[in-house]
């Protein structure tokens, strides 16, 4: 007999073209050896808004952003299940092509990561990696990409320079040109502006609300403060469950004892 | 109490100074004492015979350097080559592709490797490599050998010079940042690629001073390399041919050198030989890791 049941529950959550969400998270459990990571969240990220995932150091915010590309994979110990859907895939399924998967995100770290090559080369390494090989199409890219994070200006002439000749702030910025470059359709972002100083950030900040009408972003921090100027919709953690999650209101009523503390500390 | 803590302070530094200026002042201290005992045989002779000459006979006061040189060269190229891939590859698995337990594993493996005394390796070599040498190697090239051969002595040191190759190898790797491997597999690298592309070429100076420590140590390596390669006066390019490496000709030959005029002078000269091109090794080593820090 058919069961209907079951069928229901191994089926993705629509995150297609047509829905208002872009990642949907079932039943999510992270395991390192014998303690639990993350208890069996549930979220729905909305399109083209900017979620702020917000919670204490060490409540698995990372972890949820890591699994949400697969970097989970790299840490042998981490044992994850549950249901992760982009664009109407579970993404947790066994996958054969890893690359495309990941390019459909682009990450942003704590820190700036550039690679060790020209900046030119950092923003090419992705579209390369697609198979983008026709020089005037890369020069396009790079010009665009670091147009679109206001770089271009102050990099333009020394396109072939290590990165290391840029501030911390202007190499953060480079990492979110090269995430772009991949034309991911979600942002992951884990305290991109934690190493920054504030008028680093708040450039940081400024592209998010700039990018947020063509991007989903997932922003995870432990500022309180930043959480309010950028959210849309805030998914509230604390030692590796879900809290309390809503829309800006909640920083005004909060409903949960834990929430309104953090907020007060955080204030 | 307080009083003299301005004067400890001041003694202290300074006696850290003195340690650091013994340690920085000791290689042209050899250099030079080397230098003087050999410059009896430098007059006799002149430099450009001494190195380019292939004529050894001391009793009769011929004293060509170059089977000697070129046979040290030949065994450590011998061994780089079998030694370098090897590490290279181990320690990107190491670090790279498999468990963390497997590194706890390994550490004490190299370490016990690099503790083990040379005369361990060079016995090992005559019960284990010259057989293999001689039963195994040579008949497939249709070659015959006592198995006391340059291959024995590159084999030998090959083995001897992994166990620090690899850790330093190892520790390079670790120090790239977890978050730039991230980095590179975010943007859609797959796992050997990102290795490729990211892991080697930012500890690429690493991996140039590991290989760099490894031929140094293969070209000074001393006792575990005479006992197994042969040491006849000839140079060869057949690596089946036995051959005399500069240590090995001043390790069998200082307890009678007095008995020949310029002798001892002659073993100086090839200690001094043996410093110069290890600095010259390590020269050329240190130019390529300031090369390869600027970006491409």
């Amino acid at each position: 007999m058919y069961n209907n049941e079951n069928v229901i529950l191994n089926q993705c959550p629509n995150t297609g073209k047509d829905s208002l969400n872009a990642i949907s998270i079932r039943d999510l459990n992270v395991f390192a050896d014998k303690t639990q990571i993350l208890k069996s969240l549930n979220i729905d990220i909305p399109k083209h808004k900017i979620t702020v995932i917000l919670g204490p150091s060490g409540c698995g915010k990372t972890t949820l952003l890591k699994s949400m590309n697969r970097l989970t994979d790299l840490y042998k110990a981490l044992e994850v299940s549950g249901q992760i859907c982009i664009h109407g895939e579970d993404i947790l399924l066994s996958h054969k092509d890893m690359s495309a998967l990941r390019q459909k995100t682009g990450l942003l770290s704590q820190k700036p990561y550039p690679l060790p090559v020209s900046l030119y080369k950092n923003i090419t390494y992705g579209p390369k990696l697609k198979g983008i090989k026709n020089k005037k199409i890369l020069d396009k890219i790079v010009t665009r990409q670091l147009k679109e994070v206001g770089l271009w200006e102050e990099v333009k002439d020394r396109l072939n320079a290590s990165p290391d000749c840029l501030s911390i702030g202007q190499q953060q910025r480079l990492c979110l040109a090269r995430g772009l470059a991949v034309k991911p359709s979600i942002i992951l972002a884990d305290e991109p502006t934690s190493a920054l100083d504030p008028t680093s950030s708040q450039i940081i900040e400024k592209q998010f609300m700039k990018i947020k009408k063509t991007y989903t972003i997932v922003l995870v921090t432990h500022v309180v403060r930043q959480a309010m100027r950028l959210a849309d919709y805030v998914v509230f953690m604390h030692n590796g469950e879900i809290i309390e999650t809503g829309g800006v209101e909640i920083f005004k009523n909060p409903k949960t004892d834990q929430m309104k503390e953090y907020l007060i500390n955080g204030n | 109490m307080g009083r003299f803590r301005y004067s400890y302070n001041f003694i202290t530094g300074k006696w850290m100074l003195v340690t650091l200026a013994v340690i920085l002042c000791l290689p042209v201290i050899i250099g030079i004492s080397l230098g003087i005992r050999s410059a009896d045989l430098l007059h006799d002779n002149g430099l450009i015979d001494l190195l380019f000459s292939s004529a050894w006979a001391p009793s009769k006061g011929e004293f060509g350097f170059l089977p000697f040189i070129l046979s040290s060269l030949y065994v450590t190229i011998i061994a780089f080559v079998l030694a370098a891939p090897v590490c290279l590859l181990a320690a990107m698995y190491i670090t790279q592709f498999s468990k963390p337990r497997m590194m706890k594993i390994m550490y004490p493996v190299a370490d016990v490797m690099a503790g083990i005394p040379s005369v361990i390796y060079g016995m090992w070599g005559i019960i284990v490599i010259i057989p293999f040498v001689r039963d195994v190697l040579a008949p497939l090239f249709n070659v015959h050998t006592t198995g006391y051969s340059i291959l024995s002595g590159g084999i030998v040191l090959a083995v001897m010079c992994i166990p620090y190759m690899l850790n330093m190898l190892i520790e390079s790797f670790k120090t790239v940042p977890q978050g730039l491997r991230e980095s590179a597999l975010a943007l859609g690298a797959t796992h050997w690629q990102m290795v490729k592309h990211v892991v080697v070429r930012k500890s690429f100076p690493g991996i140039l001073s590991a290989f760099g420590l490894g031929i140094t140590k293969a070209f000074g390596e001393t006792l575990a390399v005479m006992m197994v390669v042969g040491n006849v006066v000839q140079f060869s390019l057949n690596p089946f041919d036995p051959a005399y490496p500069l240590p090995a000709l001043i390790a069998n030959n200082f307890g009678e050198m007095m008995s020949i005029p310029m002798y001892d002078s002659a073993l100086m000269f090839a200690a001094l030989i043996l410093l110069v091109v290890i600095l010259i090794i390590n020269l050329f080593f240190r130019y390529f890791i300031y090369r390869s820090k600027k970006i491409r």
